[in-house]
């Protein structure tokens, strides 16, 4: 699985780092969100997914790896 | 619509038929004025995720929530009743600043606060109210020291935020208290000018100079802050805690457990349970946009109902009124959803995750000392919680 992520959108509301630090992290003069890595690790799969879900600005997108 | 007499943490019953049989309903406003009212989970999100819904309050359609609040935001915006692009410029001076490492790294502190306001308020009288003598020191004691705004002036700004939060205050009334309060941060603002120190009155002051930000728009934002950040927790503080001590099974599962996971999860469904943001988020259209199979006309108002979005079991599974403490609730709506979901989420969430354990750890035999019919509910404020909560411990 890989994820993707829109700057431009993101609100810092932080909600993805709490799901998953692994996978996402904050900027440090802004909060923006930034990717640590675009191949999802097969344990993080469910969080990234609740991550794109309940990301308030919409701004997370999760490509599967075949597709 | 009212809440169910004798279930005071239950959103108006009229919902549960709503959501089921009438999602996109019409509403008649305190002012007369009819809004189209939104009920079920996923149109909730639609609604609040869409550009075409403003939360521009001077709009002539925009359903607003009382007198008081409607005049004192348009004659002073901020961030919370723009749109982007604005909103995202004012907005993201201050993400930086409630980014959850700067939080999660003001946790200790946080506990420090909770400690010693646990011990001057276990050094008084009982019974003793929780509210005035913990849980708004607490949220005023930590906004104070994040914004940089002395907590020794707290019940001055406490008592003008208590105006100006109120369904019952008048348009001049809430002008006056706005005033009070913007006279008082005016004189703060000038005071950090002089002498900065690494808080967000400080960084909005570097914005200014950067000419990113009027003295008049940094004056709005800090008083949004202040009193977002302290009246909100508080009233999760007091409600919440009111919450566990009517279901003692769920507050044994918590005592049992603390956790920081299981503490995190179970603030996350007080946070759904009790929806303190009770009055809707509300918008108005831009453009002609069907919801829920009806057509919102441009300049239409529309309260998207988070509280009744809470309780949807589409969304969280059976039995949505019960306070279920395991239950997976983070994908709840209380602090909004879409660009304007709460900026201060991260502060809250820390906040309540040390209150809660703390407080149950501290006084394991806290109990109520005044019947739940006799407690005054903030029945009429944007924000619902209580004005008073008499405990023993």
């Amino acid at each position: 699985m890989k994820v993707e992520v829109e700057a431009d959108k993101c609100i810092a509301s932080g909600q993805c780092v709490l799901l998953s630090d692994a996978v996402f992290d904050q900027r440090e003069d802004d909060g923006i969100v930034v990717l640590r890595v675009n191949d999802v690790p097969s344990s993080e799969e469910d969080a990234v997914r609740s991550a794109e879900r309940i990301c308030p600005a919409r701004a997370i997108r999760l490509t599967t790896s075949g597709g | 619509m009212s809440r169910p007499p004798g279930c005071p943490f239950d959103p108006p019953a009229e919902f549960r038929d709503l959501r089921a049989d009438e999602p996109i309903s019409r509403v008649r406003l305190w002012d007369g004025k009819i809004a189209w009212l939104v009920t079920r989970f996923d149109d909730v999100r639609e609604v609040l995720a869409d550009p075409r819904f403003s939360a521009d309050m001077t709009n002539p359609g925009f359903p607003s929530h009382s007198a008081g609040v409607s005049v004192t935001r348009q004659k002073h915006p901020t961030f919370l009743n723009m749109d982007d692009p604005e909103h995202a410029r004012h907005r993201r001076m201050l993400t930086r600043d409630f980014m959850i490492k700067r939080v999660e790294a003001l946790r200790p502190r946080i506990q420090r606060h909770v400690d010693e306001l646990l011990d001057e308020f276990t050094a008084g009288p009982q019974p003793a109210d929780l509210v005035t003598g913990f849980a708004l020191p607490v949220t005023s004691s930590v906004i104070s020291e994040l914004l940089g705004v002395p907590y020794e002036d707290h019940e001055f700004f406490q008592r003008q935020s208590g105006l100006l939060i109120s369904g019952e205050t008048g348009a001049d009334e809430a002008l006056e208290a706005f005033a009070t309060i913007r006279e008082y941060l005016g004189g703060l603002v000038e005071r950090k000018a002089a002498e900065p120190a690494p808080d967000v009155i400080s960084h909005l002051l570097e914005i200014e100079r950067a000419g990113g930000l009027s003295r008049d728009e940094l004056i709005n934002m800090l008083n949004l802050l202040l009193r977002a950040g302290h009246e909100t927790t508080a009233n999760m503080i007091a409600l919440g805690t009111l919450a566990l001590l009517q279901n003692p099974a769920q507050l044994a599962a918590l005592k049992a457990d603390t956790s920081p996971a299981v503490v995190a999860n179970a603030v996350e469904e007080l946070l759904r349970y009790l929806t303190i943001t009770h009055y809707g988020r509300r918008r108005v259209a831009l453009e002609d946009v069907e919801v829920a199979g009806r057509l919102i006309r441009k300049g239409e108002g529309v309260v998207a109902a988070n509280d009744s979005a809470n309780r949807d079991p589409e969304a969280f599974g059976d039995n949505p009124d019960e306070l279920d403490l395991s239950r997976s609730a983070r994908h709840h709506l209380t602090f909004g959803y879409g660009v304007h979901q709460c900026l201060g989420q991260p502060l809250a969430r820390v906040e309540l995750q040390v209150v809660y354990p703390t407080l149950l750890r501290r006084l394991p035999d806290l109990r109520l000392a005044a019947p739940v019919s006799e407690l005054p509910f903030k029945t009429k404020n944007v924000f619902y919680g209580l004005f008073a909560m008499p405990v023993e411990w």
